[in-house]
């Protein structure tokens, strides 16, 4: 009987929820990490017991946790970020020199192929790797040589990297966003690394249509279809069927195309969700109700799901990480909100429930399915 | 407590830290090499328990975090080199070397 267990990271501690398959009922842990950020957990795809998790804390720094027991107990392993080599600079908001600094990861990405692998990605931008289980992190400074890089510049979240796709199909390719700053991809394992950010078009950056400073939110791809890539930029949701290197707008009749979150149905390839967000003065949804939209066309054409979301006098925010999807034959998608909600619909997002309503900010959703 | 050159140091932990390097108790003792400093006491610290590197100072710098604060006898010694000898009350563990993060944000 195939299990579901989420993995859930709050600004107050990382919770893992589980249930059977049919969703319905769930079991919550006790918090992990208790007064702790936790912004992002992930387990390794070939060794589903291998966990890896970013904890963080403006008074005590950055630290990394990794169970080998599908999240029943955690170690720390290496949590030391340098950069390669003297990092420079990059633009601060007001336009001048800024010291490069690391200051958190945001985002971990298990190797598709290794336990012991792990990608991360880190503020200020960089994208580090560890080939022995978290002992020890090793940055990946082709990214931040690239030529724009002296002049990428902090979104408001700060200068983060924190999307990392790996190709299931290319062992060398690797595509990453960064806030603000935009998408950028290699084709060698990350050595060298291109902007992929042609027909992206930011009205508020001095040239709307400039290589690099877009404010990409966060990128989707389904491992079937590694060419095509979903992205919700910070106004627009776009797509790309050329592994990024040029990309079209498909917010079609979405209400307001604002939003953090975009994430790809697992068994049809282009079927595809957003949570539209008010705008990016008002971070909440629009009228006060709470709605996926899905479209089953790979976007213009979308459609609102709201059955058992709430409808009025919602003001949550949902981040960039924080939708999932699982493997089941009916797919099931996921989402945590600001105010401390994890929605999940069984059925593809035609009916959704509240697992809870009570956990401490969500700043990220994956989901395992488990044998 | 003085032996060979090395003193016993009482050192009291945040929770955080303590839930980090998985200790019991809000003190941990150490045993420090003389001269007995702040930098020596953390040297010994973080060679007890790994975990804690990076958490109090930089890796590489070594510099305090911003938000942690080192008090001794009741005195603020965060903003003092941390190649100061520590004084007699914690040689003698009269005193244990507070270690505590400051009261910010909500």
């Amino acid at each position: 009987m195939s299990r579901v267990r989420l993995l859930i990271g709050t600004r107050k501690g990382a919770f893992i929820l589980t249930s059977d398959a049919a969703r319905r009922s769930w079991q919550i842990s006790q918090p992990h990490f208790p007064g702790w950020e936790l912004y992002h957990l992930k387990a390794s795809p070939v060794d589903p017991n291998r966990i890896y998790a970013s904890q963080t804390s403006g008074w005590f720094g950055q630290h990394i946790q990794r169970s080998d027991d599908g999240g029943q107990t955690f170690s720390p392993v290496s949590n030391q970020f340098s950069y390669a080599d003297a990092p420079g600079t990059h633009q601060w908001y007001d336009g001048t020199p800024h010291p490069w600094e690391f200051k958190r990861v945001w985002h971990l990405e298990p190797s598709l192929t290794d336990p012991d692998t792990c990608y991360a990605g880190v503020e200020d931008a960089g994208l580090f790797l560890s080939t022995n289980g978290g002992s020890s992190w090793e940055e990946l400074p082709g990214l931040r040589h690239t030529e724009s890089g002296p002049h990428w510049q902090p979104g408001a979240g700060g200068l983060c990297l924190h999307t990392i796709l790996l190709d299931p199909t290319n062992p060398d390719r690797i595509v990453i966003a960064i806030s603000a700053a935009g998408a950028f991809r290699s084709d060698d394992a990350g050595q060298t690394w291109k902007p992929i950010n042609k027909g992206l078009y930011s009205k508020y950056i001095p040239d709307p249509t400039a290589e690099v400073g877009h404010c990409v939110h966060h990128i989707a791809m389904n491992p079937r279809t590694p060419n095509t890539l979903f992205m919700q930029k910070h106004w627009d949701v776009m797509r790309s069927d050329d592994a990024g290197d040029h990309w079209t707008k498909i917010s079609g009749n979405l209400p307001t195309d604002f939003g953090f979150v975009i994430d790809v149905h697992t068994h049809q390839p282009e079927t595809v969700y957003v949570v539209p967000i008010k705008s990016d003065s008002e971070h909440f949804p629009l009228d006060g109700k709470l709605q996926v939209f899905r479209s089953k066309s790979g976007g213009n054409d979308w459609e609102p799901l709201t059955k058992g979301l709430p409808q009025k006098d919602c003001y949550v925010n949902i981040l960039r990480d924080a939708m999932a999807v699982d493997t089941l034959d009916d797919c099931g998608i996921y989402f945590g909100t600001t105010g401390g909600q994890v929605y999940c619909s069984p059925n593809g997002g035609d009916d959704w429930q509240a697992i809870t309503h009570d956990l401490p900010a969500v700043l990220s959703v994956e989901a395992q399915t488990l044998a | 407590m003085q032996n060979e050159g090395v003193h016993t140091i009482r050192v009291d932990l945040p929770l955080h830290l303590r839930r980090l390097a998985n200790l019991p108790n809000h003190e941990t003792t150490l045993d420090v090499p003389v001269p007995v400093t702040i930098a020596a006491v953390l040297d010994a610290l973080e060679a007890t328990y790994p975990m804690l590197r990076g958490a109090i100072r930089d890796h590489i710098t070594k510099q305090r975090r911003p938000f942690l604060r080192f008090f001794v006898c009741e005195e603020d010694w965060s903003h003092l080199p941390t190649d100061t000898p520590l004084p007699d009350p914690i040689l003698t563990t009269r005193e244990p070397l507070i270690i505590l993060g400051a009261i910010a944000g909500g």
